[in-house]
Order: C-alpha cells, then sequence, then structure tokens
C-alpha cells in the first residue's frame, strides 16, 4: 500500500513535468500545426541560463526568474527568425528546421557549458516526506513541481478564457482566416504562443533538470515522455496536456517501481504506439475538422 | 458627384493564377448606400470582396477607402482600417460561444468602446442575447448568419462587405438581414457592398446595382432602373 502511494504522488510530481512539456507542444500546434522536435533543447538551454545566473548570484530564484525569462525570448526570436519563413511552406519544411534548431541549440550548449553532468539545485529539499512512519515518497520539491506546473497551467488557463489575448490566441487556433478578417494580428499572437512555450519549457527544464543533472542531451528523453504526453491528451488540448502528463508520469512511475526502472523509456514508447493505433486524435481532443 | 467616395476600386486587376477574374474593374461606392454587386456564377463577385478584404492580392489596381489605398496589404490591416467582410458560408468560429465571437469582433476597437459595442448588439440582435453563452457551432443557420453580421458591425465598419448573406436561409430570415441592413445605412450611415445571387432581394433594398460578367461591368444603374430593365435582368440576372 505504502508503495502504490509512493509511486502514485511521485508520478503525479514527474508528471507534470511532461505536462509542463506537453504544453508546450500543444501552444505552437494549435496556433500553427508544427510541431517543435526543438521543445527540449529549448528548454536544456534555458536550464543553463538558470545554471550561470545561480552560480553567479548564489540566489536560486533569480536563476529560475532569468530561466523563464529566457524561454520567453528563446521563442519569439525563434518563431521570428526562423519558423516564420517556414510556416506557410509544407511542413515538412517545419520539420527539418526544427530539428535542426534542435541539434543547433545542442551543439552550441555543448560548445559553451561543456559536455559534463552539470548538478543543478532543487529549489527545495529533496527529501522524502513521511507521515508518521508512513513515506509519502515525494519530497518537498516535488510537491513545487507539481504546484509550479499546475500554477502555470491555471494562470494560462484563465488568460486563455478572460482577456484579449487569450481570445486572439483562441481564435487564431481555431480559425486564422476568420482571426485575420476581423483584424487579429496574427503573426504577433503566433510570437506570443511560441513564447509562452518557451516559458514553459524553460520551466519543465529548471524543475527537472536537479534529478537528470544538467547536459547538452539531457531533455531528448524527457522531450519524447512530454511529446508522448501531448498526445495522449490530444495535441489540440491545453487541459489534454495536463491529464496526459499526470496520466503517464504515474503509468511510468508504476511500470518503474513494480517491473524495474529500465523499462521505463520501453513502456513510454509502447504507450506512444498503442495511443496513436487506438485513438490518435488523443483523450481530450475535439473531434471537430479544424477550420480554415 | 462632390461627395467623396467611400471606397474607390481604380483599375483592379485580380485573379487566382491564370487569368484575371477581374479585369481592370472600376468603381466608385458613395457613404451610406447599399451596392448591390450582382452576375453569374463566376462572374467575379466573390474575388471582388476577397480582394477588397485583402485575400486576394490584386496585381494591378488601388482600393482607396478614406485617403488610403489598401491595395496589397495584409488582411488584418485592411480590417484594422474599416473594412469588415461577412464571407459566404457564414465564418462563425463553433468553438467559441456567441460572446466570445463577438468580443473578437471589438478588439479592434479601443477597450472602453468594447462593452457598449457588446451591449450594442445584443440590443439589435435579441436572439443572441438569449444564446450568448452557447457555443457557436450550436446554432442554426440563420442564427450563424445573425451571428457573423453582428461580430462584423462590432468593429464599427466604414464600409461592409456582405457575400451571399441570404444562402441557403429562409425566406423569413432573409427579410430580417435585409432590414437589419438597411437600417444600418439609415442609422449609422454604413456604406455596404452585397453580393447576392438572389438578385431580386438585393435590389430591393440597394441603392445601385452593379452587373457583372466575367470580371468586368456590364451594367451600372440605380437599383430602382436595374430591377426593371427586362432585357438585362433576363440576360444577366435571370429574372
Amino acid at each position: 500500500m505504502q508503495e502504490f502511494v509512493e509511486f502514485t504522488l511521485g508520478g503525479i510530481s514527474v508528471g507534470m513535468i511532461y505536462a509542463a512539456i506537453a504544453l508546450s507542444l500543444v501552444l505552437i500546434w494549435r496556433g500553427t500545426r508544427i510541431l517543435n522536435y526543438s521543445q527540449g533543447g529549448m528548454a536544456m538551454f534555458t536550464a543553463y541560463v538558470a545554471l550561470v545566473v545561480i552560480n553567479h548570484t548564489g540566489n536560486y530564484w533569480l536563476g529560475f526568474g532569468a530561466a523563464l525569462v529566457a524561454g520567453l525570448a528563446l521563442g519569439a526570436a525563434l518563431e521570428r527568425v526562423v519558423i516564420r519563413p517556414v510556416a506557410s511552406k509544407p511542413p515538412l519544411n517545419a520539420v527539418i528546421v526544427t530539428i535542426g534548431l534542435l541539434i543547433l541549440i545542442e551543439g552550441v550548449a555543448g560548445m559553451i557549458y561543456g559536455d559534463q553532468y552539470r548538478s543543478f539545485p532543487p529549489a527545495f529539499s529533496v527529501v522524502g516526506i513521511r507521515v508518521g512512519s508512513f513515506g509519502l515518497g515525494v519530497s518537498p520539491n516535488d510537491v513545487f513541481i507539481a504546484l509550479a506546473v499546475l500554477a502555470a497551467a491555471l494562470v494560462l488557463a484563465a488568460t486563455f478564457r478572460y482577456t484579449s489575448v487569450g481570445l486572439r490566441m483562441r481564435a487564431t487556433a481555431f480559425s486564422p482566416r476568420i482571426a485575420r478578417l476581423l483584424g487579429v494580428r496574427i503573426g504577433r499572437v503566433l510570437t506570443l504562443g511560441w513564447a509562452l512555450a518557451g516559458l514553459f519549457g524553460a520551466l519543465a527544464g529548471v524543475l527537472v533538470s536537479p534529478s537528470t543533472f544538467l547536459y547538452p542531451n539531457s531533455m531528448d528523453s524527457i522531450f519524447v515522455l512530454g511529446f508522448t504526453a501531448a498526445v495522449i491528451g490530444g495535441l489540440d488540448s491545453p487541459a489534454g496536456a495536463i491529464a496526459g502528463g499526470v496520466i503517464l508520469g504515474v503509468l511510468l512511475n508504476y511500470v518503474g517501481g513494480y517491473l524495474g526502472s529500465d523499462l521505463v523509456q520501453l513502456f513510454g514508447l509502447v504507450i506512444l504506439v498503442l495511443v496513436l493505433m487506438v485513438r490518435p486524435s488523443g483523450l481530450f481532443s475535439t473531434t471537430a475538422a479544424r477550420q480554415v | 458627384m462632390s461627395e467623396a467616395a467611400a471606397l474607390a476600386i481604380e483599375n483592379i486587376v485580380a485573379g487566382y493564377g491564370g487569368g484575371p477574374v477581374l479585369d481592370d474593374l472600376s468603381i466608385s461606392v458613395q457613404p451610406a448606400t447599399i451596392t448591390a454587386v450582382l452576375g453569374a456564377n463566376g462572374a467575379g463577385k466573390t474575388t471582388l470582396l476577397r480582394t477588397i478584404s485583402g485575400f486576394v492580392r490584386p496585381r494591378r489596381g488601388r482600393i482607396v477607402i478614406g485617403n488610403t489605398n489598401l491595395a496589397r496589404r495584409r488582411p488584418e490591416e485592411i480590417a484594422r482600417a474599416g473594412v469588415a467582410h461577412v464571407p459566404e458560408g457564414q465564418g462563425v468560429i463553433t468553438e467559441l460561444t456567441i460572446e466570445d465571437n463577438l468580443r473578437l469582433g471589438a478588439l479592434i476597437r479601443p477597450a472602453a468602446d468594447r462593452a457598449a459595442a457588446l451591449d450594442g448588439a445584443y440590443e439589435r440582435f435579441p436572439v443572441l442575447a438569449d444564446r450568448r453563452r452557447r457555443l457557436a457551432g450550436t446554432l442554426s443557420g440563420g442564427e450563424r448568419q445573425i451571428l457573423v453580421i453582428g461580430r462584423a458591425l462590432m468593429a464599427a465598419p466604414k464600409v461592409l462587405l456582405l457575400d451571399e448573406p441570404s444562402l441557403g436561409l429562409a425566406p423569413r430570415i432573409v427579410a430580417q438581414i435585409m432590414a437589419v441592413v438597411k437600417q444600418l445605412r439609415d442609422d449609422s450611415g454604413l456604406t455596404v457592398l452585397l453580393v447576392e445571387q438572389n438578385a431580386r432581394s438585393a435590389l430591393s433594398i440597394a441603392d445601385r446595382g452593379i452587373v457583372l460578367n466575367l470580371g468586368k461591368i456590364v451594367a451600372d444603374a440605380d437599383a430602382a432602373e436595374l430591377a426593371t430593365d427586362v432585357s438585362l435582368r433576363r440576360h444577366y440576372l435571370g429574372f
């Protein structure tokens, strides 16, 4: 019983990391139908920015903030400079460009920071919480991870629902043509979408790096699992991204706990293939055809 | 003719690749008038509206509103210059609520004006007020048409382009929509370009009628005159 509780709670926490990456992918996919293969690389790079700031200032939260700002800036810059020229071209162009970006970002990170595994400080204690003699299987840092992603997602949801900016983003995602007819500057909306995706990627990078260590390829497998989470939830659905992340995190934690940690990556891929075969649109996607 | 035109289309050549659909077209539309644009399928009526609103880039010519040439600008900039285009086949965003569809229409206006614009839309179209929280996808065809016109008006446009607003709708709803368009011309000085297959109903509310054939103007007259010109009607308008 204790194991089950530990695996479930731990799975929720790590699932929220997958959810953050999934949310980044959904933000970009909804507006542009582009799958950003460089999302993990962007997250890794902004985690390095955080580490540099933390090491220089001794202040974790300054580094945390710096990563988020770097994520916003990196996302916006990439959209304007690299992605905008290929957005209206055949989809394969964007695939090649984002894969190329991933290789470029990882190469540049390696050149600047080197290949060695660097330790990354957690925000809070990583000692497991115990209730009496009952171990919960999560630490204060794990709780922070889950709450941070949840809070960011709720702020995003409120922005979508209640603000003019959010309305513009939703309209552009559902029907860019109609949005343009109504005067929405969809170029700016798409830049904002990429900036927010960069922000959520940065959040994931900073939150996961304490347990994975930071090195140029450290986010590659997280990206695959984040992508899987997005597919589970439906690439169109921000709520689905969160649900997909949590479901995946919990399932894989059961696999790792009961069957062995070397099977986790394999099961992640198995789940991805299964979802693509059985319900490729995901659990939460809207089935209506996309208007253009 | 001393009044400046609300919309001046000057020597427009436009098409989709291959030969031009609009062939050196010039139209001058006076403010606070309804101009019916008529003609058979393929005459260029929809292309004309798309060229004005920016979805078709004209190869040559000018499109002037106020003192600004809008030809070859992006659709969103043309919308911000005061052109509201209601395309054929409605164009509600089905995943948004009625209220969100309407609010979207007002986003180019200053924030202070948006609430009043929304109230105005609900007053003008009570059927939208009753269903404001429902998804636009749940509306009937007639209700959707009312929604897109209401949404277009939220921007307080100078020029309204209506493409086949009566398509597939019951006559009662068509009459209601036409009455609203007339009232807007009378009360708000709105300038309207109305493309219609249903020439009879279009001419009944229009001030002027233009008949297109193969991208050129073949008739341009007072609507009442056009409605009574039997040979023209039979030849181009089918009644």
